[in-house]
């Protein structure tokens, strides 16, 4: 929701939006095109809006990245050339995706270690406690003789 | 030792927030990744009528040059402009400057009006070449080595101590 | 003059926030009855002068006085009346001061509704609540004052973001800061248990009312806020794993596993140790929340004006509460000694599950929003976490937890039998893997993801659904079913409706995510679309003017086989003060999905760009979330668990059923 307000300032600072040149904006002809340029579009982090994908951004500069996108595609271009396209001016920073690398791969993997973490912090607790410690010959013979007596 | 989990997290995290808030650091800012690399292949009509085209070619020139990325739409370039004409008056810097998405006629009027610092212009009228050099926004400024390579990429307007607490450090680093 | 007001009433507040935040414990300390007791004063007092002070910055809105600097700064003359007002909360120092009235509320309830708490316990409780109180009140007054005046005063205010000039967004916050700041109860008797060194099953019974009153509104403040995302901000996105919606939904995702492991602390008198670490966490991500907004140390947080003092003070303050409460843990959770005994197949054992895998996601929500922090801190450069993870984390965490929550409630407390539950959810397996295979058939094999979760939509609707029958016999004694409807009691009914609710939510997500139709087209006035059989055939635009905006309104006319449904009449407005641009998409909810359009710029030679969009049964989601939210309500309302009910401490430990094998303590 904020990314909104976000994109507000934005406008506010770099005032991109509203005078700029604009574009007219025409999906692709093809269908089947237009569904992997739109999927695509979904991958790729809008630069002045922050938090919100090329997709779904009324930002100028995501409109002419959308255009990019379905040239690409329109010229044959495979997905990965189209997210080298994008890495290679904008970095990682612009996949919405992380890739998997050394830097992600304790992101990737928190699924799992937090799961040990809590499992560790919640469930070995009481483990102390579990085993009963056995009656000693002194109490058992105590035992014997309560039960004796109750007899 | 695990009741100790919660607290050593919590630390941590204090850690690394006060180490980002102190770090001098603008979280909107999207690091170039252009820098160490040569400069974008382009070529763009230039403002001046009849003048030949800008191109990655202007950029090797031997010594240090600036390029900047403004728009006559753009409020914070003007806030620069002061800047600007200072670095290619006084610091006898050779500033390039592009138009990103700007009426042509429109553009001359803004530099006719607040004075042109460059020696050289182009038109990007759709904001390719923007797009290639990784602009997010206006105004943008990239400092070219002798070699047209990219050494430092300024985000944002060049105001208050930003021209000389960091793009001069880095042109002298190049002279 | 109400500025002043104001201004001194929060210097009060301030003094009697002290006084409560000190002399109760060294009441606890001495026995001392009268310092005790003055913990009830003082949270009334605190909670009159927030009050005061709350007033006198909505008058100084409501009558647009310019001279003080918030209102000149965030209002405007020309807002309508409900903008002015909730103008208050809409911006920094305004939220903040609405954070401390309804923490002060909250502690003047306790206080009220309380009175059965031992005494010494609740003045412990609410000076912890005084301690968070003067954080606050010195957080405003240092850094943030509300009251601040400009001279000479403006003649108009800058007026309010656009965006923010809804219905759905004046009664967000409100309801999320309800529930962020009600949590705060739950960490006030955590930490006073620790203060006491002892938790109690009528420790869990006090606290687990509060928890779920917290947990309803936090829960509909969020969904309040992804309903706004979704008709506000144009496209029909409603949730985006933004920094800013994580910070609320982690405090949501514990404080769900609160109110789950308290109910094994009353049954059970176990977990204790760790239910007391889940309470002070909850309120812990609210404040992370409120740090994270305003701090600047992440992106998306620009909604209020960043300043690092403000940033640095509030970390101090985090640090303090939550790193004091932390060592606080480590120092006295041993003296928590372990309790009752439970087997490894049982209800209790089934919330445990639940715990661990709520706060997993919990704590991995905030790896993944911190993890951009942390790359870039390490100099590994910049990268972003969106939502492609987090929806990995939610699959890979949230399926077994829905899986486990069909069989859960059909366990026995203490010892149950997996073969029993099984027994009785095997229909809804069956309805599960039927309705998921016809999916995948019917589309060919595309889809198998949608297919699972559908299929765990329906798993869960069902197993709730025979969980019911179950529990008034319908199979066995069919007639006398329907008393035994009667006599189930409103917490399980809670239980059971919140629970269908997470499934119809899961329903409308997974459905509305695969198959939404949608076009976006340059449209000529007499065109017609279809979309999903909906034929919107468009009318043309008309300009309108609101009281601070101009707008562009299409007209587009929705028919379904020649019938005509409804008129769409979505806006593009231009507000002028700030100057800015919002598309106001307009939906018609039919039971299908809805039906949702958006009208954009115009495209030259009276044509229009337009999107246009078929969401089936996205509905669901609200719905998901009301029924959660009723269903606490439910719960809430129930006898046995009114607020402050006393009642008897039962014997947990019964040495004979501790001798068997695979008993688990926890």
């Amino acid at each position: 929701m904020i990314r909104s307000l976000t994109a507000f300032l934005m406008v506010l600072t770099l005032s991109l939006a509203v005078q700029a040149v604009a574009v007219d904006e025409k999906p692709l002809a093809d269908p089947v095109q237009e569904a992997r340029a739109r999927a695509l579009m979904k991958e790729f982090r809008c630069l002045v809006c922050q938090n919100q994908s090329i997709e779904d951004s009324n930002a100028e500069l995501a409109q002419d990245l959308r255009m990019i996108v379905r040239e690409r595609i329109a010229l044959g271009d495979s997905a990965d050339n189209v997210r080298a396209y994008m890495v290679d001016r904008y970095g990682d920073w612009v996949l919405l995706n992380p890739p998997l690398k050394s830097s992600t791969i304790f992101l990737w993997a928190s699924p799992f270690l937090v799961v040990l973490v809590i499992l560790f912090v919640l469930v070995g607790r009481g483990r102390r406690t579990v085993a009963p410690v056995p009656l000693s010959d002194e109490e058992t013979a105590k035992l014997a003789q309560l039960l004796e007596d109750t007899k | 030792m695990k009741r100790f989990v919660p607290l050593l997290v919590v630390s941590a995290l204090v850690l690394l927030f006060l180490v980002m808030m102190l770090s001098d650091r603008n979280p909107n800012e999207i690091d170039s990744v252009l820098i160490g690399r040569p400069a974008p292949e382009f070529s763009l009509v230039s403002l001046k009528e009849g003048a030949p085209a800008l191109t990655t070619a202007d950029l090797k020139t031997g010594a240090p040059v600036l390029v900047n990325f403004f728009a006559s739409w753009c409020v914070p370039c003007r806030a620069e402009h002061e800047n600007l004409m200072a670095l290619a008056g006084g610091y006898r810097v050779p500033v390039i400057g592009i138009a990103y998405k700007n009426d042509p006629d429109k553009a001359r009027g803004f530099l006719t009006e607040l004075g042109n610092p460059f020696s050289k212009t182009g038109l990007d009228l759709d904001g390719r070449v923007g797009i290639d050099w990784g602009v997010s926004g206006v105004p943008e400024t990239f400092l070219i080595d002798g070699d047209g390579v990219i050494r430092y990429r300024h985000w944002g307007p060049i105001v208050g101590d930003s021209l000389t607490e960091r793009l001069l450090p880095q042109l002298k680093a190049l002279q | 003059m109400a500025g002043e007001i104001g201004h001194f009433s929060l210097i009060l507040a301030l003094a009697f926030a002290l006084i409560g935040a000190c002399v109760p414990h060294v009441g606890a300390r001495r026995g001392d009855v009268r310092l005790m007791v003055l913990a009830d004063r003082a949270v009334l007092a605190q909670f009159l002068m927030a009050v005061t002070a709350f007033a006198a910055l909505t008058y100084a809105f409501v009558t647009s006085d310019f001279s003080v600097i918030n209102v000149a700064a965030n209002s405007h003359s020309l807002k309508p009346m409900l903008y002015k007002i909730s103008g208050v909360w809409g911006n920094h120092e305004g939220s903040l001061l609405f954070w401390v009235l309804i923490l002060t509320l909250f502690g003047a309830l306790v206080s009220w509704r309380g009175k059965n708490l031992p005494l010494r316990f609740r003045s412990r409780v609410l000076a912890v609540q005084s301690l968070l109180v003067v954080g606050f009140l010195c957080f405003i007054l240092f850094t943030s004052n509300p009251f601040f005046r400009l001279d000479p005063a403006p003649l108009e205010g800058n007026g309010l973001n656009p965006l923010l000039q809804d219905p759905g967004l004046a009664f967000h916050p409100p309801m999320l800061y309800l529930g962020y700041v009600g949590l705060s109860i739950a960490f006030s008797f955590a930490v006073a248990a620790l203060l006491e060194g002892e938790v109690t099953p009528l420790w869990a019974r006090w606290v687990r009312p509060w928890a779920l009153l917290a947990w309803v509104f936090l829960t509909g403040g969020i969904a309040l806020g992804s309903w706004w995302a979704y008709y506000e901000l144009g496209w029909g996105g409603w949730w985006f794993w933004d920094p800013v919606e994580n910070a609320s939904f982690m405090p949501w995702l514990a404080a769900t596993a609160l109110l789950h492991s308290a109910i094994v602390v009353e049954k059970r008198d176990a977990l204790k140790s760790w239910t007391i670490l889940l309470a002070i966490i909850a309120f812990s991500f609210s404040l992370l929340g409120t740090f994270l907004v305003r701090s600047g140390v992440i992106t998306s947080v620009h909604a209020f004006a960043t300043d690092p003092a403000r940033g640095i003070f509030i970390l101090g303050f985090l640090g303090l509460v939550i790193g004091g409460s932390m060592a606080l843990y480590a120092w006295r959770a041993p003296k928590l000694s372990p309790g009752g005994l439970f087997g490894i197949v049982s209800r209790e054992s089934g919330l445990v599950l639940n715990n661990i895998l709520l706060s997993t996601f919990a704590a991995v929500v905030l790896v993944g929003t911190l993890y951009p922090l942390f790359v870039e801190a390490a100099g590994a450069g910049q990268i972003t976490v969106g939502p492609p993870f987090f929806e990995f984390a939610a699959m890979v965490l949230m399926s077994p937890l829905v899986v486990a929550l069909g069989l859960g409630p059909l366990l026995a407390w203490k010892r149950g039998k997996l073969s029993r539950a099984t027994q009785i959810a095997f229909p809804a397996l069956v309805v599960a893997l039927v309705a998921g295979t016809v999916l995948v058939w019917k589309t060919a094999g595309g889809y198998v993801m949608t297919a699972f979760g559908f299929g765990l939509a329906l798993w869960l609707i069902a197993s709730v659904l025979l969980e019911i029958a179950g529990r008034i016999k319908l199979w066995q004694a069919p007639k006398q079913a329907l008393s035994g409807l009667a006599k189930i009691t409103r917490a399980q009914w809670g239980m059971s409706l919140a629970h269908a609710g997470l499934g119809v939510m899961l329903l409308g997500i997974t459905i509305s995510e695969a198959f939404t139709s949608e076009q976006l087209l340059v449209m000529t006035p007499g065109d017609t679309a279809t979309i999903a059989g909906y034929d919107f055939k468009f009318d043309g635009v008309a300009p309108v003017a609101g009281p601070n905006y101009t707008a562009v309104r299409g007209f587009f006319e929705v028919s379904e086989s020649g019938a005509v449904l409804t008129t769409l009449m979505p806006e593009d407005r231009v507000y002028t003060n700030p100057p800015m641009n919002t598309t106001e998409a307009v939906i018609y909810p039919l039971v299908s999905g809805d039906l949702y359009a958006v009208v954009g710029e115009a495209a030259g030679a009276g044509r229009w760009s337009v999107r246009l969009y078929f969401k089936p049964l996205i509905s669901g989601l609200w719905l998901g979330a009301l029924m959660m939210m009723i269903g606490g309500l439910f719960s809430l309302s129930d006898r046995r668990l009114r607020i402050g009910m006393p009642t008897g401490k039962r014997s947990i430990n019964n040495p004979a059923t501790a001798k068997r094998k695979k008993w688990v303590v926890l």
